[in-house]
């Protein structure tokens, strides 16, 4: 019988570079969704600079229907606008627009499910009360009332499409951050903190946030895709900024005037390719955060 | 181990690693041991040395990352001699439950929630006897819930609907269906409380004897041990550092790990939690050189840092792997016995 | 104990509804805009017809739509109304009912939706329970980081480059509509009829199966996950039972329990969750309806869409509560 060290098995500590390292190849989501919104943020950002957006994104900059070409890479709409140039745009104010509904429906629903899971009581039923309201009607129905009638679809502008994208965007954030907060309020560090004085401003910052940041990373990338989605909706019914040529508008223009039908295949094509890009990196960035977040997730993979 | 001519189990050389991110943990590493037939062999250890992993191990249920480098256990039934880890997938789900069967902690989470007990106790005979009438069947399961004293009428319910000891009443019951030749129970009285872990317990011992299995038992709870089984093993870092007779190792444990585990029990109640070792389990990842121990062992050599200590067997047939016996064995026995010996436990008598 | 907890659940969910309901009423009156006015200037627009008597006009048909009256006795008469079942006129096809309308367009949606939502329910629920064994081969296991990013992209993009490739280049579907008009002139129930509509339909579904099946495929892997490692499962192995019985019985069982729920969910969403397809491919559902009325600006026919999948969804709810015990056998309602 042997009862032995094995000597051939020198067991020793990796680096911590190699752990990540290691830990990226496992989790090629991440990686592959942040090269991807690399790639899209460097294309909006050096083609601005290249290109005057300003004026050839919009009607009239070019001569219209033209396929790709060397003047025009990716061909021009019926109403002359240089798709290159669209596109470049497009991008930039989708993603703001999407930013700006993510940012508001983070900091609203932060704020609502702190205030729900902390306080409790009447403001958690409140609370609770309105969210199941809103989640009785399916979002694009409320989403397209809230804008067929708050707004005129005239003057629709990218701001206007932000905030009928926050009104969905808070309630996933607020019910993550409301979980978490009941979960963290019975552990022992906030008794402590009780204990020892703390206000109860004091203690959500203090203490409750550092513990929530990597679950409110992973829920402002669901807050943007849900606003880019939205948006996108909305666009696609024709309550879309009018004027501005985001990805969703341009796709809308096409379909409208039957572009596939007519053989524009580019004018469809190209927004269709970015939005998807745009949905796939998301996507894949959220699960990869994830994942990085739910060990339990992991074990399968 | 030699403990009996003809062994039940025989386990040579297991050998199971854990291919893990921060490198290979040798889960268990190089455990041998005989099982004699209607033994009850108690397992302990401190968590993370490799208990549930040899048990997983015998039941060829380790997972990726795991794997089961090398080793024998072969189990001596009516039909013939049988290695448990050359065995097919197949034959090894045949041999699960029929020939070696595993009872879990049952308190918990063993029992589907969503099947009533009847269907989870039909499930395994009809894996092992697709041929057999379901009248028979249900016969034999009843009569299985009978001798860990439950009624028939737990076969209608489902787990939700039972206390934590009848669910592991459950799982015994399960477990002994095909009467096997081995049980292995891993902790079956953890998460009860101490009452009813003495009356599962008693059940345990009493199937177990009128079935004539062989019983390997873990746990850490050393009372228990000492209540029920023949034999006690220790194992430290994934090998097995003693083994002894349950009464020699309560009152004169021979490894310095043993002792200290012995020490650390209180001494007028049975109920044994330990504490107060020196120094930390080692990771399995980063093992000392040498004995495993010697970092938190008192009687440390110069010996001990350099090469893994020898398996010594003593005249009274215990086994112990440790330098001070390895030099015992060539004349100066008792000496390092009289050096090596604890304070004898009063409270504690097996 | 059972009962008191399903009719406080039932006051829970009539109470949302009536909220739902209510913001649905306030909303429009709330904004600055006037429907019939919205509707003469779209009018005015497109036609280039100037009434000359625009107020006077307006007037007449705020009468007519009940719209002059105080906002309390407006919501009394709404609430009455719809306790009847009578969602009102609509503007742009006037004198139709909106019911009417939404009558005639709901069986092309809950057809088209029911069909897909049970594929797709089935498939990605497969799909997910094998991801999430451990002993199925690793091309199974990678599918479902593909179908989630798939269910992240709209619908309505799969449907415009399947309409781009299959229907206009390859003309193997055709590109829209629910049959062809040509051959017949009314939807009639005969074998020809049925198939000219299931070729119709392919599309449609196509789009709304890609795009959902990794929703289906992510929850039940995430269930999945945690169910293959429970005891239970590790337990049954123990027992020597087939791989096929731990599967079905011991893993899928258990895990497909919160699927189930989300499919009941799923079909109070049905009316509202191909909108955009059905409007893209000119199926004549809800959604190119509720596209019709938005250009026209036709509220009361958006306030009537929304009705009818602010009631779906509630039912389905409802009927969440009623089935849940039967699969689980530990919930009993038993919370006072």
């Amino acid at each position: 019988m042997e009862l032995a060290l094995d000597p051939h098995a020198p067991v020793t500590q990796p680096s911590q570079l190699t752990l990540v390292l290691r830990y990226l190849r496992r989790n090629p989501s991440l990686v592959v969704g942040v090269l991807l919104l690399l790639f899209l943020v460097g294309f909006g950002a050096i083609g601005s600079l290249l290109i005057d957006t300003s004026t050839r994104a919009y009607p009239l900059a070019a001569p219209p229907v033209q396929p790709p070409s060397a003047q025009y890479p990716l061909g021009t709409d019926r109403d002359g606008r240089d798709l290159l140039a669209v596109m470049v745009r497009g991008v930039l104010l989708t993603g703001a627009v999407g930013l700006m509904a993510g940012t508001v429906g983070i900091v609203v629903g932060t704020v609502v499910g702190f205030l729900a899971g902390y306080f409790g009581g009447w403001v958690d039923a409140v609370i609770r009360w309105l969210t199941e309201v809103l989640m009785t009607i399916p979002p694009l129905v409320l989403q397209v009332i809230v804008a067929s009638t708050i707004v005129d679809k005239n003057k629709v502008t990218i701001f206007t499409m932000a905030g009928v994208a926050s009104v969905l965007a808070w309630m996933g954030t607020a019910r993550m951050v409301r979980a978490q907060v009941l979960s963290l309020r019975e552990r022992a560090f906030v008794s402590m903190a009780r204990l020892s004085g703390m206000g109860d401003l004091e203690i959500i910052f203090r203490e409750l946030m550092p513990n929530m940041l990597p679950y409110l990373a992973a829920s402002f990338v669901g807050a943007v895709m849900g606003a880019i989605g939205a948006s996108f909706g909305l666009e696609a019914l024709g309550l879309g900024p009018v004027r501005e040529p985001t990805i969703g508008m341009t796709i809308r223009w096409a379909v409208y005037h039957s572009a596939i039908f007519n053989q524009w295949w580019w004018w469809v094509l190209w927004p269709v390719l970015a939005l998807i890009l745009i949905f796939a990196s998301l996507a894949l960035i959220n699960r990869g955060l994830d994942e990085l977040a739910n060990p339990r997730v992991r074990r399968t993979e | 181990m030699t403990a009996n001519a003809m062994p039940v189990l025989r386990v040579r050389d297991l050998r199971v690693t854990y291919y893990t991110d921060a490198g290979r943990v040798a889960a268990v590493n190089g455990v041998s041991f005989d099982l004699a037939p209607g033994e009850r062999l108690g397992l302990v250890g401190e968590s993370g040395c490799g208990k549930s992993t040899l048990a997983l191990a015998l039941m060829r249920m380790i997972k990726p990352p795991g794997r089961i480098e090398s080793g024998s256990a072969v189990v001596r039934t009516a039909q013939g001699e049988i290695d448990l880890l050359t065995l097919d997938e197949a034959a090894m789900r045949k041999v699960r439950l029929s020939v070696i069967s595993y009872i879990p902690q049952g308190a918990m989470n063993a029992l589907n929630p969503v099947l009533r007990v009847e269907q989870q106790m039909l499930d395994a005979l009809q894996a092992h006897m697709p041929q057999m009438p379901r009248r028979e069947m249900l016969a034999r399961a009843e009569a299985a819930l009978e001798s860990v004293e439950l009624s028939r009428d737990v076969l209608r319910r489902y787990p939700h609907e039972l206390s934590g000891g009848m669910k592991q009443r459950v799982c015994i019951a399960i477990g002994i269906l095909l009467s096997p030749r081995v049980i292995i129970a891993d902790e079956p009285t953890s998460a009860l409380d101490v009452v009813v872990q003495r009356q599962v317990m008693e059940t345990l011992r009493r199937v177990q004897e009128q079935l004539g299995a062989s019983l390997i038992l873990i746990g850490h709870d050393m009372g228990l041990m000492a209540q029920v089984a023949h034999r006690v093993a220790v194992m430290y870092a994934g090998q097995f550092v003693e083994i002894s007779p349950v009464h020699a190792m309560f009152t004169q444990p021979l490894h310095p790990y043993a002792q200290a585990l012995i020490q650390s029990l209180p001494r007028l109640e049975n109920r044994g939690v330990f504490h107060g070792l020196p120094g930390m389990a080692p990771s399995l990842l980063r093992l000392p050189s040498g004995c495993a121990f010697h970092p938190r062992c008192a009687y440390v050599m110069d010996a001990c840092r350099r090469e893994a200590p020898p398996t010594v067997s003593t005249p009274d047939g215990r086994l112990v792997q440790c330098y001070l016996y390895a030099a015992a064995k060539e004349g100066e026995s008792a000496a390092m016995q009289e050096r090596a010996s604890p304070q004898p436990q009063e409270g504690m008598r097996a | 104990m059972q009962l008191t907890y399903l009719i406080r659940r039932l006051a829970f969910l009539v109470f949302v509804v009536w909220s739902a309901i209510t913001l649905l009423f306030f909303l429009p009156r709330l904004s600055p805009i006037n429907p019939v006015r919205e509707r003469f200037a779209e009018l005015q627009r497109s036609t280039g017809w100037a009434p000359r008597d625009l107020e006077r006009l307006v007037k007449v048909y705020e009468v007519k739509f009940g719209l002059n009256k105080p906002l309390h006795e407006q919501y009394l008469e709404y609430m009455g109304s719809l306790l009847r079942g009578d969602l009102g006129y609509s503007i742009m096809r006037y004198p139709r009912t909106v019911g009417d309308l939404i009558a005639q367009a709901l069986p092309w949606t809950i057809g088209l939706l029911t069909v897909t939502t049970l594929l797709t329910f089935a498939i990605g629920t497969g799909i997910g329970a094998l991801a999430a064994w451990p002993r199925s081969p690793q091309w199974v296991k990678g599918m479902v980081t593909p179908l989630v990013v798939l269910a992240a992209i709209p619908p309505y993009l799969l449907g415009l480059l399947l309409i781009y490739f299959v229907a206009f280049r390859a003309k193997l579907l055709p590109m829209g509509g629910a049959y062809t008009l040509g051959r017949f002139a009314e939807p009639e129930l005969s074998m020809p009829f049925l198939l000219d509509v299931a070729r119709h339909a392919i599309l449609p579904a196509l789009s709304l199966i890609l795009s959902t099946v990794g929703f289906w495929a992510l929850g039940m892997r995430g269930m999945g996950v945690t169910v293959q490692g429970e005891d239970y499962v590790t337990f049954a192995e123990h027992k020597g039972l087939d791989l096929s019985r731990i599967f079905y019985a011991y893993y899928v069982r258990n895990a497909i329990l919160p699927q189930v729920t989300a499919l009941a969910l799923a079909f109070g969403s049905i009316v509202s969750s191909g909108i955009l397809v059905e409007y893209l491919y000119g199926f004549p559902g809800l959604g190119s309806l509720l596209n019709a009325a938005i250009l026209a600006n036709d509220f009361f026919v958006i306030y009537g869409i929304g009705l009818i999948t602010i009631l779906a969804v509630a039912v389905s709810m409802m009927v969440v509560d009623l089935l849940y015990p039967l699969l689980d056998p530990r919930i009993r309602y038993t919370r006072a």
